[in-house]
């Protein structure tokens, strides 16, 4: 049986993704997405039960530096490709009513 | 022969020698560029000026006595390193207009190291896809045949080299980007060890497989290429501190006794004939070198396309979440917060792009998570393993790079699925993190085949070393693409 994804799924999908999407493009994009999802099925005939999962290949962990202040960028440098800037802000719709 | 046509190692020589200079080398790219990239489409930003300046400080830099190892040498870069002051896309649209300001560890290297930056490559939209039909600017077209793909997702690089634009170029490998469209474009490239090479810069699609990585036309300069840039760097700290081999002074290698597993998965059913009689054919090659070449059954091959295309969707939905129109690249007209996120990224993400963050955002979500992403890091788990056991009877792999030789443009455009069949060969090295290489091996119909070889975690050095002894013995001999 195939892997259905309903209307509702991938809305809420695209709401989760921030996602701005056509009712054209939810629905292209719930059968592609089921059609791929369905490809990934076959991931089920492995037994992982005993397997520990690999978020990363390489054996380094929690590589730190000593906390040190350093230079950073320049408020003018951080602000030179900011859609909307007022002086030293970046200025976004109100998120408060 | 025409400058254009020199290799690294052949123009640092010329120049040593004061036969040429960069000054004449980057001229001689540039005016290839100005002749023929209308029809290629591998730069997004050719840097004229600033390349031509660059190439008069190389020169007064070697005039002055100064050695630095990539000294004059024009070089392309994938639009998805961050090039201060010059514009930096990830051929998308909500990043248009984006100048860095600052350079990835990548580029300051290549600068530390005297290299002339010709231009940003075109690329697939984020690194997503096997063709850069993706692009949200332009079409790359294969300098083999401008009717079909150069592969991608790093294809303008790719490109750029096999048409003579440049010597030597960068891209990114997160599931075959460079080695795929180095296959098809009959070129060397390489993706190195997972951390061999700094990520500090480089636009990010998903965080544990990205790596950059070199083409050129011969394996010692990839080798030159990708010394130049390797190393720990405190910036990335998914950087392996193991000091850089010199690559490039070490390819010299006697292959007998040397231990070849071919996987028999990766000859699978998909294949195109002239393809696997072509990488046979080297294989045969090795063999007739000394190598002993034995079967090696690696039996997760097949579910990597499935881990794969789990896994990095769903990296590349988080990483893809900064692009919210706040402080950077583009903002879409909004009545509210809610507004400025969702027409800003519907707007601004081409499909694919699209795609992949809402199959990863699913694979994520809640009542999902288990059943997906967790399942295909155990396949992962799984995939590696099978490297491991391998690597513990044989010193290389050798495979296919590409069940077939470059397809036409549009061919695979409506069918994701098929797309991303075309990455079969590359994914599982790439999943393990491990080094891999692909080099020509002959013509199918005209169209270059690329052999792939893969090694052990850090052995870059065997790899090359293999590479090499083939290269010599194979014929190919670095020509450029036959394009006029």
């Amino acid at each position: 049986m195939a892997v259905a994804i309903s209307h509702d799924e991938i809305e809420h999908v695209a709401l989760l993704a921030r996602l701005g999407l056509s009712d054209d493009e939810l629905e292209k994009l719930a059968n592609e997405l089921s059609a791929i999802l369905d490809h990934m099925r076959a991931l089920n005939q492995l037994d992982t039960s005993a397997i520990p999962p690999t978020a990363q290949v390489i054996p380094l962990r929690n590589v730190m530096r000593p906390d040190a202040p350093r230079p950073s960028l320049p408020v003018e440098e951080v602000l030179a490709n900011a859609p909307d800037h007022d002086a030293s802000y970046f200025r976004v719709p109100p998120v408060l009513d | 022969m025409e400058l254009y046509e020199l290799t690294i190692q052949q123009a640092l020589e010329a120049m040593r020698l004061g036969e040429t200079s960069s000054a004449e080398l980057t001229r001689s790219s540039l005016d290839r560029i100005d002749a023929l990239d209308a029809k290629v489409g591998a730069f997004l930003v050719v840097a004229g000026e600033r390349a031509q300046a660059e190439a008069r400080q190389a020169d007064e830099r070697r005039r002055r006595g100064e050695t630095a190892p990539l000294l004059g040498i024009p070089i392309a870069l994938k639009d998805i390193f961050c090039t201060r002051g010059i514009q930096t896309t990830c051929a998308s649209r909500i990043l248009e207009g984006f100048v860095p300001p600052y350079d990835a560890t990548l580029v300051s290297r290549l600068t530390a190291a005297g290299a002339v930056m010709i231009g940003k490559t075109n690329m697939d939209e984020f690194a997503m896809g096997s063709s850069t039909e993706n692009s949200a600017y332009q079409l790359t077209h294969n300098p083999w045949d401008l009717d079909r793909v150069p592969g991608g997702s790093s294809g303008g690089s790719a490109a750029a080299v096999a048409a003579g634009f440049a010597a030597g170029a960068f891209g990114t490998d997160t599931g075959g980007s460079i080695r795929q469209p180095a296959a098809l474009c009959g070129v060397v490239g390489m993706k190195p060890t997972y951390g061999r090479v700094s990520r500090y810069g480089m636009i990010a699609f998903a965080s544990s497989l990205d790596q950059a990585g070199p083409f050129a036309r011969t394996v010692a300069d990839c080798a030159l290429l990708l010394e130049t840039v390797a190393g720990p760097d405190p910036n990335d700290s998914t950087s392996l501190p193991d000091p850089v081999p010199a690559y490039s002074a070490n390819l010299e290698c006697d292959l007998r006794g040397l231990r070849v597993g071919v996987p028999d998965e990766y000859f699978a059913a998909g294949m195109e004939p002239g393809v696997e009689q072509a990488v046979r054919r080297a294989i045969d090659v090795l063999s007739e070198l000394g190598a002993e070449i034995k079967p090696v059954t690696m039996p997760h091959t097949e579910y990597a396309l499935a881990a794969y295309y789990l896994i990095a969707p769903a990296e590349a939905s988080a990483n893809l979440s900064r692009y919210d129109g706040v402080k950077y690249g583009l903002r879409a007209s909004n009545a509210n917060t809610m507004e400025l996120y969702t027409r800003t990224r519907g707007q601004g993400f081409g499909a694919e792009v699209k795609r992949r963050i809402m199959l990863g955002t699913y694979a994520l979500s809640a009542g999902y998570y288990d059943a997906y992403y967790v399942k295909a890091q155990k396949v992962r788990t799984l995939i590696k393993s099978d490297f491991d056991r391998a690597f513990e009877s044989f010193d290389v792999l050798v495979a296919p790079t590409s069940p077939t030789v470059a397809f036409p443009l549009g061919a695979r455009t409506d069918d994701p699925l098929a797309m991303y069949l075309s990455d079969v060969c590359t994914l599982p090295p790439s999943l393990a993190g491990l080094p891999a290489l692909s080099l020509p091996c002959g013509l199918s119909d005209g169209l270059p085949v690329g052999l792939q070889i893969v090694g052990p975690a850090l052995g870059e050095q065997i790899v090359l070393q293999v590479a090499a002894a083939y290269e010599r013995a194979g014929g190919w001999n670095a020509r450029v693409a036959p394009l006029t």
